[in-house]
């Protein structure tokens, strides 16, 4: 039993999660798909008019019912199966990361940039509520996110989904190597 | 469209939208009672634990996959993408229905210029908050509570991209 308490290796984890795509299409033909969700709760908390969010929200509650599991999950595997011990950070990042002081690897969110104490710094607002933003943003305007492009779309050869998910990791390559260490530096 | 009834015209927005934003939209066409629903929190679960077991929730992870590192990422969502592959091939070929009999459909994107800005911008946002939309549910089920400001300010940008939605290139 003690795999349960290491963190898992990719070649459980991917097949896994790639598994989901036919388990939802399977229990109740659902495309597999997160960001959507961020939609749902526009639609039905704050529609306000606008053409984009005036839909039966309540016809894909399947969805919130999904991402509410995640959350569950998250907290279940803390509480019962812990990864044990911090981060095993790759050396070359633990040495950019030193120089920024980042040096703690306990949690999974870096404990020194993501917290409460945090969140009002330039740095904190920076990340987290400018990284939110464009996360929200640009998953709606890409129409998807790295499930519903990456994985459920790549599943049905969809080439708008490669194409999307070229742009997710070209954004990503530009903001971790180029432009997140002048945001660390602040 | 200004003659036409306004219940025609809603028909048609919701028609282009979901054209444009096929993803996650559900297809089934039965109607079941709300606690159905409880399959797909279980599904969700499912996917939380192998989220922090596998740390691709974790921030340092998705560092070093923007960074080239490591080859964890690309073999989580390699391998993910091959049995997706391999298993929308296998639903096609051989006809599987859904439990409740009912055909399963797939939808075909239609490619518009969102997928390459909107794709870009949510790049950048994945590198800076570690997360896509799906770990940041898990990383407040882990006791990260500030990420509820994180996601919270997701459904913001998602709110204003609907504001703005007609005004932007597609």
């Amino acid at each position: 039993m003690n795999w349960l308490f290491q963190p898992w290796p990719w070649y459980i984890a991917g097949p896994l999660i790639g598994l989901i795509v036919p388990l939802l299409l399977l229990i109740g033909n659902k495309t597999f798909g997160i960001s959507s969700s961020l939609r749902h709760m526009c639609a039905a908390c704050l529609p306000a008019n606008i053409p984009f969010f005036k839909y039966d929200w309540k016809k894909e509650a399947w969805n919130l019912f999904f991402v509410g599991g995640i959350l569950v999950g998250g907290f279940l595997t803390v509480l019962l199966i812990p990864n044990k011990g911090a981060v095993d950070v790759t050396p070359a990042l633990a040495k950019d990361l030193a120089t920024y002081g980042i040096t703690d690897y306990s949690g999974l969110v870096p404990a020194q940039l993501f917290t409460w104490s945090t969140l009002l710094s330039v740095k904190g607002l920076l990340l987290m509520v400018g990284g939110g933003f464009l996360v929200g943003f640009g998953t709606r305007y890409a129409g998807g996110c790295t499930s519903g492009h990456a994985i459920s779309g790549l599943s049905n050869l969809q080439l708008p989904s490669l194409i999307a998910t070229c742009c997710f990791m070209a954004g990503g390559f530009l903001m971790a190597n180029f432009i997140l260490p002048i945001i660390l530096s602040l | 469209m200004s003659d036409q009834p306004i219940s025609n015209e809603e028909e048609t927005i919701e028609y282009e939208t979901r054209h444009l934003d096929s993803a996650c939209l559900n297809e089934s066409h039965l109607k079941h009672p709300w606690w159905y629903n409880l399959k797909y929190l279980l599904v969700g679960l499912l996917f939380g634990v192998i989220f922090v077991k596998a740390e691709i929730i974790s921030w340092f992870r998705i560092q070093e996959m923007f960074r080239m590192e490591s080859f964890h990422m690309y073999g989580v969502i390699g391998s993910a993408v091959a049995v997706g592959i391999l298993s929308v091939f296998l639903i096609k070929k051989f006809n599987i229905k859904t439990i409740y009999g009912e055909e399963v459909e797939f939808k075909a994107k239609t490619f518009n210029k969102g997928h390459i800005i909107g794709g870009f911008m949510f790049g950048l946002g994945w590198a800076m908050t570690g997360a896509c939309p799906g770990p940041l549910f898990a990383q407040i089920g882990t006791g990260a509570t500030v990420i509820a400001v994180t996601l919270f300010s997701a459904i913001a940008g998602t709110w204003i991209y609907g504001y703005f939605r007609e005004k932007l290139p597609h």
